[in-house]
């Protein structure tokens, strides 16, 4: 059983109270088609609970394998450095094939970011190292892929679908691990 | 009537490796299609890690392949090299690494099948693959650290990890990443 190695802490991406009964810490890369489907499952756990339940987020890019992985996490960034994180990352997780740098900076202008300073952020890289820092804590704490998710800081190897997730927030011991499958470059086929 | 049994379910753990301490036995396989073979010696003087992995293409071992894989430049920052190992053929792996765009060095356990593996006592002969196991060797080659997981899990690499960073008596510090081709533009650029 894989526990979180750093807990939540404040320059985290978060989102609904730190007092919610339950924090769920997702590592994602926003090129992986599995992490796109865990994307709406959440949003779907997140309309349910509302404020009951907190949302954490860290980068996990496999930018060997997904190429437009790790720019994305840095525009990821340098949008939350603009006071708009969750915006741009709903934007990346709803349009997983349209992530080359011309589309990340049309997202940029339509969350009417500083497109400036959006782009300069990118093309110094100024957020790289955040990002691999999260990537090497996550390996750290037994993240093995992605989506890889944390109920209140222990690893969750089951389903991510928003009813999983919940059996396992509520700590149904009755939950089995569901194998893998299909092939992580197949999309969503 | 013949009935065909079921096979048997691949999954658990049946054989646990050597232990810790122990030399570790050659390895002695082909590298590369034009019959270049891998020696232990060819990684004296640098900590090893050997991936042993059930077979190209297949789930769980493409996302144990692909976490190494990105961790690879972190792995070499604390002077490690990295070899996987499984039953499948030169061209098999050629093809795979070139789907994933595998930095990693593949070594091929396919003839004679499994010798490589059960030298390192983690071949499984009833579905005839390896298991799925890590070892870490020191620049002596001695066993420094194991961990065979079931079959269906992914180990990770916090292991791997923490030992060779006990290894090399340093934490791994956040590697700089290869610059990529496409540039953002600011768009008034002149």
């Amino acid at each position: 059983m894989s526990r979180l190695q750093r807990a939540v802490e404040p320059h985290d991406w978060a989102r609904g109270p730190a007092s919610a009964p339950a924090t769920l810490l997702e590592y994602a890369d926003f090129e992986c088609p599995f992490c796109g489907r865990a994307f709406h499952e959440l949003k779907r756990l997140e309309r349910g609970l509302r404020d009951r339940i907190r949302f954490v987020f860290r980068h996990f890019p496999l930018a060997q394998m997904h190429p437009h992985a790790m720019l994305a996490a840095e525009a990821a960034e340098a949008a939350g450095a603009q006071g708009k994180f969750w915006e741009m990352h709903d934007t990346l997780f709803t349009h997983q094939n349209a992530l080359e740098t011309p589309a990340l900076l049309a997202y940029a202008r339509e969350l009417e970011l500083d497109v400036r300073i959006f782009s300069r952020d990118l093309n110094e890289r100024r957020y790289q190292t955040k990002v691999r820092r999260d990537f090497l804590e996550g390996v750290r704490s037994g993240v093995n892929g992605t989506p890889t998710m944390f109920i209140n800081g222990t690893r969750w190897d089951g389903p991510y679908t928003a009813e999983a997730l919940l059996r396992g927030m509520r700590g149904d011991p009755s939950m089995i691990v569901e194998p893998m499958t299909g092939f992580p470059w197949s999309g969503d086929a | 009537m013949v009935t065909i049994a079921d096979p048997p379910p691949a999954s658990g753990v049946l054989s646990h490796g050597l232990p810790e301490g122990s030399r570790a036995p050659e390895l002695d396989v082909p590298a590369a299609p034009d019959g270049e073979r891998t020696l232990l010696a060819d990684y004296r003087g640098s900590p090893l890690v050997l991936i042993f992995y059930p077979g190209d293409f297949t789930p769980v071992c493409t996302g144990e392949l692909g976490l190494y894989n990105e961790l690879l430049p972190d792995l070499e920052g604390l002077g490690a090299k990295v070899v996987a190992i499984s039953c499948d053929s030169l061209w098999c792996h050629c093809a795979y690494a070139k789907e994933l765009n595998l930095r990693i060095e593949l070594l091929s356990d396919f003839h004679p099948k499994g010798a490589l593996s059960r030298r390192y006592e983690v071949y499984r002969d009833d579905i005839g693959t390896s298991e799925r196991a890590l070892y870490v060797i020191d620049g002596e080659g001695f066993i420094f650290w194991r961990e065979v997981s079931p079959i269906e899990i992914n180990p990770g690499a916090a292991g791997v990890l923490d030992a060779l960073e006990r290894l090399a008596g340093r934490e791994v510090k956040v590697a700089s990443v290869l610059p990529q081709t496409s540039h953002a533009q600011p768009e008034d650029r002149r």
